[in-house]
């Protein structure tokens, strides 16, 4: 029996500690069933079946590799710790934390209206759906969530579908590129740029907008705006016709991600794991049509299922779900009305600038907004709404000051990517790779 | 199982033998610790069978806080958040975990993807969970000392200095 | 030859017609601010800003970037394009210093140059208590045309040879010298007649 050398990673020069994995033949074999058998809730002995892949008997010659944080799949600074024998992968373990950045205790320093610069860089592909799930958390807190115009609901949901179309589509570029379609690469940064475009001209910003705020938005929607999304709108299905004949039907394209990452829908709702890995597996669960937040029932769309809860599967709910959000923003477009984009209590939203020439209560408002800043009246609240990558959830604990008292992100990628170490189990490295892509992690709201 | 009583301004409300309270016109779902595993496997095979959320509260600053009829409140409070998708609902659970003793029974068991907002939480707040088959930081690096989110635990600013400023 | 006995006994030095040595420094300069790769180091939000700069619509490929190497043996140039966590402050020293010189670190974004808006235990306050810093670039995150500017300024500190003359005055480097023949280049631009 050969014994392997302890793992060396002084040269790191980090200390992980108890995070290395112990090569397998330290483990005993209730610790490898617990570990097989306590997630997929399976019998033991189905379990025992599934512990031995690929093993030689009597022969343990699995190596354990480190592969990040710092590496060219674009998903940012995660590390994954890699048990294989040969090119098999045995085990995983994702390490993150490369990326905390105390967002959770810096949310305790700064008032309610400052929240939203602090939560919209959790998620910096879908910013506008962390804004937005905070100011409702917010809201429900205040009491005031009935109270929102309806102008100002209609044009959240305008963002918030622009942006799931320009988060599915860095999808579509990331992966393509972990994929080896490199083209696609640069294709789906052309049509994110579009969207940043309009999103530059309603927000002032491309990326981290901070525009969704408690009581509506911060400014109105500028005059033309309906020109500029038409024009994303109709370049878009062409686009999306294009990246099906590159990649969908592309025997490459298929093999590589067809039986890939495969995870089972108890697998799935065990691990917690929403979005679209939970409806890759047959669960049609999305939030926006189950559990309807601002006026997703006024609106008609599919939701998109698969049913083998591969990566393919992912990849396909993706680029359809675009499709869906373009469906949804036409009939926005329709039905958008006219009124207020803020809530017109002025303890909560700041008076317009020119008003504070004219009325000392206006100047005193604005003052006490954006100093001191608005008190919530105390209690805890748990609001939820669909992300691009599954349920984003916000829990605001207040104490009746203007500040939270404890502000918890709950982040889909954080959940979701505890199915990674079950999808690459017996796979090769390069689906590792396409596994972590269609995983499709955001490292900002997995360490906050 | 509910029993709703008029008593003053609050109906006593109980699942599982534990006090319901309404929060925001949200349910949350009173449980002490030596109970917590069991009620939450009676809510799981309920139908609460995704556990969505796990998360904990320092209320160290907070200390007269009322937290329900016959529930005494502590230092920490263990927050989980159920949903169930077959019912639609959502439903939190509270538990409260005094500063003496910040141990608490692992999820893990029931609910695996609770394995890393366990280990979120120890290395936030310093409450360990027993039964947790990887009870190590997940988030700071390993021999970081102190835990973070806990309210006497500094947020380490370093002091600006503008141009221009005073002395 | 007298030539190449000169330049076998003393190197560069031995040349006599010094107006090489003063052109291929500048062509090698020239060249590295042409050509520099950079080593993919993004991570959060800078990074995807980062990548929009390479992409079509900004397109860095026209200032020889196009490439961003994953190995920082083959890269030039460090963009640290986001915040740095405690945990990652010695995973960026060390892919650091397996780049080789001549090297140079763009900070983007303000949370890389100072911390930015997370003034807390968990982020680093700037990475230059960690690396060496060239450029800072302001932005949170900088848009792909400050990010260009950066990259534009660093291109031409490159070309002027500053860094290089910053270097050998703290005895960094990799150990290539090469001199600067002032008197030489003069008296040759004088014969040559473009003084």
């Amino acid at each position: 029996m050969t014994v392997i050398d302890e793992p060396s990673f002084a040269s790191a020069g980090t200390d992980e500690g108890g995070q290395e994995l112990r090569s397998r033949s330290e483990l005993t074999s209730k610790e490898l069933l617990r570990e097989a058998g306590a997630v997929l809730r399976m019998s033991e002995s189905e379990a025992a079946a599934l512990a031995d892949v690929q093993q030689d008997v009597g022969e343990d010659q699995s190596m354990i590799i480190n592969m990040g944080p710092q590496h060219p799949s674009t998903h940012g600074v995660l590390r994954l710790m890699l048990e294989l024998q040969g090119e098999t992968v045995l085990r995983c373990k994702p390490i993150i934390g490369y990326l905390h950045t105390g967002m959770e205790k810096t949310a305790e320093q700064l008032t309610y209206m400052q929240g939203g610069t602090n939560v919209t860089r959790m998620d910096y592909l879908s910013p506008l759906n962390n804004e937005l799930v905070f100011s409702m958390a917010v809201e429900k807190l205040l009491g005031i969530e009935g109270d929102i115009p309806e102008r100002a609901v209609w044009m959240r949901m305008l963002l918030s579908e622009l942006n799931r179309m320009s988060s599915h589509i860095l999808f579509l570029a990331t992966n393509g590129m972990d994929i080896g379609a490199i083209s696609m690469m640069l294709y789906g940064w052309r049509e994110r740029e579009e969207v940043l475009r309009f999103f530059q001209k309603v927000t002032g910003l491309r990326m981290n907008h901070n525009f969704i705020r408690p009581g509506g938005l911060a400014a109105d929607l500028p005059p033309g705006w309906r020109d500029d999304v038409l024009d994303i709108l109709e370049m878009l299905p062409d686009r999306l016709d294009e990246y099906d004949t590159l990649m969908t039907g592309q025997p490459i394209w298929r093999e590589r991600l067809q039986g890939v990452g495969v995870i089972t829908a108890r697998e799935a709702v065990a691990l917690g794991a929403t979005g679209p890995i939970l409806r890759s597996t047959g669960v049609p669960w999305d939030l926006r049509r189950d559990m309807p937040y601002l006026r997703y029932d006024d609106l008609e769309f599919d939701v998109v299922v698969g049913s083998y809860g591969d990566a393919y599967d992912r990849y396909a709910i993706r680029l359809n779900e675009i499709r869906e959000s373009m469906r949804i923003v036409y009939q926005i477009l329709d039905k958008m009305p006219k009124g207020d984009y803020r809530i017109q209590d002025k303890k909560v939203t700041p008076p317009p600038r020119a008003r504070i020439d004219e009325s000392m209560e206006a100047l005193i408002h604005h003052f006490k907004i954006f100093t001191e800043g608005f008190k919530v009246p105390e209690g805890e609240v748990y609001v939820a709404i669909e992300s691009p990558r599954g349920e984003i959830g916000c829990y605001i604990a207040s104490d009746g000051s203007s500040k939270p008292y404890r502000m918890h992100m709950r982040a889909p990628s954080f959940v979701n990517i505890q199915s990674m170490p079950h999808m690459m189990r017996g796979s090769l490295i390069a689906d590792a790779v396409a596994v972590i892509s269609s995983v499709d992690p955001v490292l900002g709201e997995v360490d906050r | 199982m509910s029993d709703s009583t008029e008593q003053g301004h609050e109906t006593a409300e109980t699942l599982h033998g534990f006090p319901v309270v309404q929060s925001r016109g949200q349910k949350v779902l009173l449980v002490d610790r030596a109970s917590y595993v069991q009620v939450l496997k009676k809510l799981a095979d309920d139908s609460f069978d995704m556990c969505i959320d796990l998360t904990a509260v320092d209320y160290l600053l907070m200390p007269d806080r009322t937290v329900g009829v016959g529930v005494a409140p502590e230092r920490y409070e263990l927050v989980v958040n159920l949903l169930s998708m077959t019912r639609r609902e959502r439903l939190r659970v509270r538990v409260q975990v005094p500063e003496s003793d910040t141990t608490m029974p692992s999820l893990f068991d029931l609910h695996p993807g609770t394995e890393a907002m366990e280990r979120e939480v120890f290395d936030m707040f310093g409450i360990t969970f027993d039964g947790h088959p990887d009870m190590t930081r997940i988030l700071m690096p390993e021999d970081w000392d102190g835990h973070p989110l806990r309210k006497d635990y500094e947020v380490g600013r370093i002091p600006v200095q503008f141009k221009g400023a005073p002395a | 030859m007298g030539i190449v006995q000169n330049v076998l006994d003393d190197g560069i030095a031995g040349l006599q017609h010094n107006f090489v040595t003063a052109r291929l420094e500048d062509l090698v300069k020239w060249s590295r601010s042409r050509s520099s790769w950079g080593v993919t180091f993004g991570l959060a939000c800078c990074a995807i800003e980062m990548m929009g700069t390479g992409a079509p619509h900004y397109d860095l490929a026209r200032f020889g970037m196009e490439v961003f190497r994953a190995s920082p043996r083959q890269a030039d140039i460090m963009i640290v394009a986001g915040r740095v966590s405690q945990k990652m402050s010695p995973v960026l020293r060390q892919v650091y210093d397996q780049m080789m010189e001549p090297k140079w670190v763009i900070s983007m974004g303000v949370c890389a140059s100072s911390g930015g808006m997370f003034n807390n235990y968990a982020i680093v306050q700037g990475v230059d208590q960690i690396v060496p810093v060239d450029v800072y670039a302001p932005g949170c995150p900088p848009t792909p045309e400050t990010l260009i500017h950066a990259i534009e300024t660093l291109h031409q500190l490159i070309e002027d040879g500053e860094l290089m003359r910053r270097r050998e005055a703290n005895s960094g480097g990799a150990g290539v010298h090469l001199e600067l023949p002032t008197e030489a280049a003069a008296a040759v631009s004088v014969a040559l007649g473009t003084k």
